[in-house]
């Protein structure tokens, strides 16, 4: 007898309580179980890099932060790097430190948002509120740093705009001194509970060699085993000083298998890893200036001489970031583009969700750490109608585009 | 008998839905607050229940355009009154229930499948494929959580014509049974190690019963976003809110008259109206003891499960639990006595 495929589609997106911003994932099911999925983006789109091409580079710094309410200092980050590699400017070390000491502080608290989500996706409740409860710390934290909770306004091209004062220095000590059981107890909560393990363990497997081959990047590639990290790779600012290595399941004592338990272990330890970082850059933290130049106006002056173009790269808590800029002696950018790790997170999607039951979907979805917003850089409507572009018509484009930039240069 | 007795029970009958309602939401908002406490947050006012279900009564009800109306819309009433129904069944404290006698604990267990029942043919009905995901998951959440209570419900009526076996005016499926008779009471070491293994299951049961997590498969608002209930709204969706209320205080007390038929008013040496009415909020408190261990508990510790896992930890632990309940009320009236000897 022939096997019957009875499939039927099931969309998930682009709002669905299981989902935390926009997106579309097109599925075809048979049963509980997924045979098809196709990815659907572009549906938060707001023309951030247009936004920003028509602004001088102190302003753009704004703009950046506000890609992603989660990551906004690693986006304020990279562009700073990238404007000052165009421009060669030399950061000084204390702004360094201070830099290292926000993004980690961040990662933290991102790593701590997904695994409050990861708990709600699998309807554990009271893990979402203690973890986040434990977030709630860390935001604190970066409130009496910046006075910000989510855009800190702490990055500058050449440095950083806030010093850390004594106070503030043993403040932060005290609360990693603090902070630490609680990851511990975090750790074990979620890596020993039966009921997560149930729910996590050989789910949404992404093996070594896709994750090489689709480029997956962060805590998602790490897990799979791949030791890929920007900090441990090409370390930038404070990092050259501080050793840091990439984290993957081996560093619990366990075999990479590449499931969401796998992802949730190095989310996890990497938390453990962001307060011994943030330890050590206290504990080290230089003495000297905070920018290398703190007139903003010669800032601008001198960016507006520069014909060059930049690239910075941060490892975000999600992976690694790119920024790229070109600055072309005029008072804004002439182009800028911002690749997140969603981007290439996305890909991974595929053979991590084929196979897996419909219940599964939010917790691997989710297992990446999706941020839309971060991801969505282009969108084609004509006529109210979205549109997709196929490859051939995508390469035409760039090919145009890439002429249009040389006759620039 | 005649008249009179048919007015009074239908006075009777109305007294009964309209405390049930009232307890039912009550219940739910001490369900809400203490799972809030137990989850560090504060959590809504005891009242919250009555201002949504008067919210949604307030509120339009939405058909969806592919749905089937009649059947989309029966779904709800269906489920609310099956659920009303169980009340009419169950001893309040030492009042007996308005239709004690007519109906025993094998159709208590087909009542309570009946609004699980309706919600899946609303789920069907609604025309969306979340509503549909919910409703085959619904079905064979359905399948799975009903055997393990059949096991114990027999096992429970077999010990009671095991210990009584002459007794002419006993019917052992009926609940006055266990009112007349205390089940721990009358068992040896064995028969009590049975009866706790099947009070265990009737325990967990209760979540899956109420599709609560981690039995939720079938809502699961972050998988398929309220799955049976994701085209509800308004009446329609006030009517199944209403019925899963009265489901949990159902369970709750069918719990309660099996396993802690206890009064009070003996106790105190009251009698009279006075009595019944000590009793009767002795039976809510039994209830909301039993719910606390049996919803709340398990609810605030667990993540969901997934389908095929609800159904290997229902159909076949629970089942297994039940059954080695059932084997040990069966071999406890000849191997306690001769335990008894032997520590004698």
């Amino acid at each position: 007898m022939a096997e019957k495929s009875c499939t039927y589609s099931l969309p998930i997106g682009p709002i669905h309580p299981a989902l935390h911003e926009p997106f579309l994932f097109q599925f075809q099911i048979d049963g509980e179980r997924i045979k098809k999925v196709d990815l659907i983006g572009g549906k938060v789109h707001r023309g951030i890099e247009w936004m920003g091409m028509r602004r001088n580079p102190i302003q753009v710094i704004y703009v950046a932060e506000r890609i992603c309410g989660i990551c906004s200092c690693s986006h304020a980050f990279t562009y700073c790097r990238a404007v000052e590699d165009a421009a060669d400017i030399d950061v000084p070390e204390r702004a360094q430190y201070i830099r290292a000491i926000i993004a980690e502080l961040e990662r933290m608290h991102s790593h701590l948002l997904w695994a409050g989500v990861a708990a709600h996706e699998i309807g554990f409740d009271s893990l979402l509120y203690y973890t986040w409860r434990a977030r709630e710390g860390v935001m604190d934290l970066l409130e009496l740093i910046s006075g910000n909770r989510v855009n800190y306004g702490m990055l500058m091209i050449g440095g950083v705009r806030r010093d850390l004062s004594d106070e503030t220095l043993s403040k932060i000590k005290d609360a990693m001194d603090r902070f630490d059981p609680v990851a511990d107890k975090l750790i074990y909560l979620f890596l020993e509970d039966k009921t997560v393990k149930l729910r996590t363990q050989d789910v949404g497997i992404l093996s070594f060699n896709d994750a090489i081959k689709l480029c997956a990047l962060g805590p998602t590639a790490r897990a799979s085993g791949v030791r890929k990290d920007v900090r441990q790779d090409q370390p930038y600012c404070a990092y050259a000083d501080l050793e840091i290595r990439a984290i993957t399941p081996e560093n619990f004592d366990k075999e990479t298998v590449g499931d969401v338990y796998d992802k949730t272990l190095v989310r996890l330890l990497e938390v453990k890893q962001s307060i011994g970082i943030i330890k050590q850059c206290v504990d080290s933290l230089p003495s000297g200036d905070l920018l290398a130049e703190p007139k903003l106006v010669k800032i601008l002056a001198t960016l507006k001489k520069v014909n060059n173009e930049g690239l910075g790269r941060v490892e975000a808590p999600r992976g690694e970031l790119v920024h790229w800029v070109r600055l072309q002696e005029s008072t804004n950018l002439r182009a800028w583009k911002a690749r997140s790790p969603t981007y290439n997170n996305v890909l991974p999607w595929q053979p991590m969700l084929i196979g897996e039951q419909i219940a599964d979907i939010p917790i691997v979805a989710a297992s990446t750490d999706p941020c839309f917003s971060c991801l969505d850089r282009a969108v084609v409507t004509k006529n109210g109608k979205s549109e997709i572009i196929t490859g051939e018509e995508l390469h035409r484009l760039s090919l145009e585009k890439t002429r249009r930039l040389k006759k620039w240069g | 008998m005649g008249l009179e007795f048919f007015l009074f029970s239908i006075l009777f009958v109305f007294l009964t839905m309209g405390l049930g309602l009232v307890v039912a939401l009550f219940i739910r908002g001490i369900d809400r607050k203490l799972t809030a406490h137990m989850q560090a947050r504060i959590g809504p006012p005891l009242r919250q229940p009555f201002l949504d279900i008067g919210k949604l009564f307030g509120k339009d009800t939405i058909i969806p355009e592919n749905s089937i109306p009649w059947l989309y819309n029966l779904a709800p009433i269906a489920c609310f009154a099956s659920a009303a129904t169980l009340l009419f069944y169950i001893p309040l404290g030492s009042l007996d229930s308005v239709l004690a006698g007519r109906g025993d604990l094998v159709l208590l267990t087909y009542l309570l499948l009946l609004p699980s029942l309706a919600l899946t043919l609303g789920g069907f009905a609604s025309g969306s494929p979340y509503a549909t995901v919910g409703a085959q998951r619904e079905m064979v959440t359905m399948v799975s959580y009903e055997f393990p209570i059949i096991i114990g419900v027999v096992a429970l009526a077999w010990q009671m014509t095991m210990l009584f076996p002459f007794d002419p005016n006993l019917y052992a499926f009926s609940l006055s049974a266990f009112s007349a008779h205390l089940v721990w009471a009358e068992v040896g070491l064995f028969g009590w190690v049975g009866l706790a293994l099947i009070l265990f299951v009737f325990l967990l049961v209760t979540t899956g019963e109420l599709a609560k997590v981690p039995f939720d498969v079938g809502e699961a608002e972050t998988e398929i976003a309220g799955g049976l209930l994701a085209e509800y709204s308004g009446r329609n969706l006030a009517l199944f809110y209403l019925g899963d209320c009265i489901k949990a205080v159902a369970m709750g007390g069918i719990i309660v008259a099996i396993f802690f038929p206890f009064n009070l008013s003996p106790l105190l040496s009251i009698s009279g109206l006075q009595a019944n009415a000590v009793d009767l909020l002795f039976f809510f408190v039994k209830i909301i003891i039993v719910l606390f261990f049996s919803l709340m508990l398990i609810r605030v510790g667990v993540a969901r499960l997934k389908i095929n896992q609800v159904v290997d930890v229902q159909w076949f632990t629970f089942s297994l639990i039940c059954i080695m309940g059932l084997l040990l009320v069966w071999v406890d009236p000849w191997l306690s006595p001769v335990l008894g000897i032997l520590g004698g």
